[in-house]
């Protein structure tokens, strides 16, 4: 009996020493379900989820207080995928945050731009570029669409314009099964 | 690798006499008989040259010209952008009209960055004197430089650069395989060229066998082209070249497949996601090789390509030699026009071609055939039924996939699934949809999801950018923050700070205040321009100053 409590206690204290070890040794800094959320949320930054963030979004969905169909931008992919990952149903996006659009771009109209820094400070990925009393200009590429520049412009000179379809991200037509005349299976 | 190198040093005959078999494959008609037959004519110089930036696989390259510039052929007019990509030449004498957006040989039928030459008809090079280069004594870097310099790609369809290709070998390159098995019905552009022109494909060959120092090189040619075989077999015999043979495989659709012309030829297989390099394989197209020829020994950039202008569509069924740009309104043009019942125009060949509304769209380096069927030739598809799992699919893929299952992931859009069932091993060679039985456009729905795919990961790159934009953005915020926290601090402690320093300022400030009524008194007691007055002058200083003193008084 004793020897029994003795070999059982030493197993424990081992186990413990091993347990305790690896949970220093293998720290995780972060939640890494908000690392998981964060990677499958659109990215574009635009605050309609009501948080000032993707990241803060992704905290709040990981903490509970948020629920997954408030991402405008990814729409229902995202929901999908949200609802995928939280092991939670999947729901229509909630139109008080927006309505699901194909992504699109700003541009600054130059002729009308006056220079005066609002947009720069505005945009959350640092996509325009220009200087006081100085020409602004939006980096296309780097350009999420989130349309934050557009309220602080003082002379509505930041225009939006849809992603013309260029033959890099053209994607073929899915075969409409209805208009081939497929039957449908159940 | 230590195993194939072995098999390979054998000093018996040939390690590749034996032949293997790839799963699947189709016989189908092939339809090349009227215009093989016939010799390559050229399509002469259009009125305008259309060259797209982008004809290759890879990143498009940078345009260097202006409109209004005058250009000669074989001028560089757009130079490379980073590894994989390809330099575009001038391919006539002319005038740079526009640089714009033009329709281009795609399915999606879009328009893309074009730089638009009106030709002089003169077709005249800036200097005509070229010396042929020496290749065997370069070394193979510099022979792929001047490959690059040539805007050489593919010219068997997928336009890969051709540099890029042979460069690319961690490895050991063991075998050189030139790609002449035209498998496709109705093109026989590859077939024409060999009849031709077999002494500059074996030339082209010994400078790629070098560039990639290969001990051996293997022209695979389909069994149905004899008198093409036969003009190799001649061009090699009075040629001094060495360790290349030429091989019949027989026809099968798609032993011309990269992958499954390996397989025939040495049994082996190419990782699925990997190139041939990985196992010691290059694989070029013979008119690849043809190209290399006019770059090296020419000197000459790639200028044209034969194209196959074919189909009950057209009046005279033929091959010609195009220059890059020609649209091929002028290509149909020249092999007489459309006939009456011409339905649709397809570019590349029935099985992986794609129907094309217009006809303005200019060659590029990687057309090869321009289709013109009537509704008799090739009947639009009847509608698609449901799948009633026959296997038939399976039977026939030349990867050893499983289309069934492909299609019903790609139809669910389940993309993760499809992928892990190798969609990407798939080379939309079209044998699958071809005996169909319940005619499902299998291949459309396989290059659907691949696009979706694709398109995802880009999105996925593209807001990974955008989150470490953002976060760059939120520590350059907090950095800012911190930093006019620091300066308005060290501001306030030098302003309420109550130690010696201020002793220090009251001293100096009253020894300033000093300093100026020092100065003042200096001013008052000594009046300047008192020296040198006249008599008359200081009488009158003296009253004024009496004067003065009286006012003073009775304060």
């Amino acid at each position: 009996m004793l020897i029994a409590i003795i070999a059982l206690g030493i197993l424990a204290a081992l186990i413990g020493l091993v347990l305790g070890y690896t949970a220093i040794r293998f720290h995780v800094d972060s939640d890494p379900v908000v690392d998981q959320i964060d990677a499958l949320l659109p990215q574009t930054q635009c605050g309609q989820c009501t948080y000032a963030g993707c990241r803060p979004y992704a905290e709040a969905m990981a903490a509970g207080e948020a629920d997954i169909n408030q991402c405008p931008p990814g729409g229902e992919a995202t929901i999908q995928a949200l609802a995928d990952l939280l092991g939670r149903d999947p729901k229509p996006l909630n139109p008080e945050h927006g309505a699901h659009s194909e992504k699109t771009v700003v541009i600054i109209d130059e002729q009308v731009c006056i220079g005066c820094t609002l947009c720069i400070q505005a945009c959350p990925v640092d996509a325009i570029v220009g200087a006081a009393k100085q020409m602004h200009t939006v980096v296309r590429n780097e350009c999420t669409g989130c349309d934050l520049c557009i309220p602080p412009c003082p002379v509505e000179c930041i225009h939006v314009v849809p992603l013309t379809p260029t033959i890099g991200n053209w994607v073929w037509p899915k075969p409409s099964a209805q208009a081939l005349g497929e039957v449908q299976h159940g | 690798m230590v195993k194939s190198a072995a098999s390979f040093s054998r000093p018996t005959a040939s390690p590749f006499d034996r032949l293997h078999k790839f799963h699947g494959g189709l016989k189908l008609p092939g339809h090349r008989e009227v215009s093989a037959s016939r010799p390559i004519s050229s399509a002469g110089v259009p009125a305008i040259l259309v060259l797209p930036l982008q004809q290759h696989i890879g990143a498009p390259a940078e345009c260097l010209v202006q409109p209004g510039d005058t250009v000669y052929k074989g001028q560089l007019i757009a130079r490379q952008v980073g590894a994989i990509s390809a330099a575009v030449h001038a391919s006539s004498s002319g005038t740079v009209t526009t640089v714009e957006e033009r329709p281009v040989p795609h399915p999606s039928g879009l328009q893309a960055p074009c730089i638009v030459i009106e030709t002089d008809g003169l077709d005249r090079y800036q200097d005509s004197e070229s010396t042929a280069l020496d290749y065997s004594r370069m070394e193979p870097d510099e022979l792929c430089t001047h490959i690059r310099r040539a805007g050489i790609v593919g010219l068997g369809g997928a336009g890969f650069p051709t540099q890029v290709k042979l460069g690319c070998g961690k490895h050991k390159i063991e075998l050189l395989l030139i790609n002449a098995v035209e498998c496709e019905p109705y093109i026989s552009c590859d077939n024409r060229l060999i009849q031709e022109r077999a002494a500059e494909v074996i030339e082209g060959a010994r400078v790629l066998q070098h560039a990639v120092q290969a001990d051996n090189c293997i022209i695979a040619i389909e069994d149905n082209m004899a008198t093409a075989e036969q003009a190799l077999h001649t061009a090699l015999a009075t040629s001094n070249a060495t360790g290349i043979q030429v091989t019949r495989v027989p026809e099968l659709y798609p032993s011309g497949g990269e992958r499954q012309l390996i397989r025939i030829l040495t049994g082996r297989e190419v990782p699925s996601q990997g190139f041939p390099a990985d196992i010691g394989i290059i694989c070029q197209n013979v008119g690849t090789a043809a190209a290399v020829y006019n770059a090296i020994i020419k000197q000459q950039p790639l200028l044209s390509r034969i194209v196959t202008v074919t189909g009950d569509g057209v009046v005279q069924q033929q091959n010609f030699e195009t220059l890059i740009g020609t649209p091929v309104s002028h290509l149909v043009a020249a092999a007489g026009g459309y006939t009456q019942d011409v339905e649709r125009l397809l570019i590349g060949g029935p099985m992986m071609g794609y129907t094309v509304p217009v006809d303005n769209i200019p060659v590029t380096k990687t057309l090869n055939c321009v289709l013109a069927v009537t509704r008799e030739e090739m009947p639009a598809p009847p509608p698609a039924q449901a799948c009633i799992r026959c296997g038939k699919c399976t039977e026939v893929c030349p990867a050893d996939l499983l289309p069934q299952q492909l299609y019903w992931y790609a139809r669910s859009s389940n993309q993760d699934a499809a992928q892990d069932y190798d969609l990407f091993d798939c080379i939309e060679c079209g044998c699958c949809a071809y005996v169909c039985p319940s005619h499902i456009p299998l291949v459309q729905y396989y290059r659907h999801a691949k696009s979706e795919i694709w398109l995802k990961e880009t999105q996925t790159k593209a807001s990974d950018i955008a989150r470490q934009r953002h976060e760059a953005h939120l520590n350059r915020l907090a950095r800012i923050k911190q930093e006019r926290a620091e300066r308005m601090a060290k501001k306030k402690r030098a302003l309420s700070s109550d130690d010696g320093s201020s002793d220090k300022k009251k001293a100096a400030i009253e020894a300033a205040l000093e300093r100026v009524k020092q100065k003042k008194q200096q001013a008052s007691t000594m009046p300047k321009n008192v020296e040198n007055l006249t008599t008359e002058q200081q009488q009158l200083i003296a009253a004024v100053d009496k004067r003065r003193q009286q006012n003073d008084e009775p304060e």
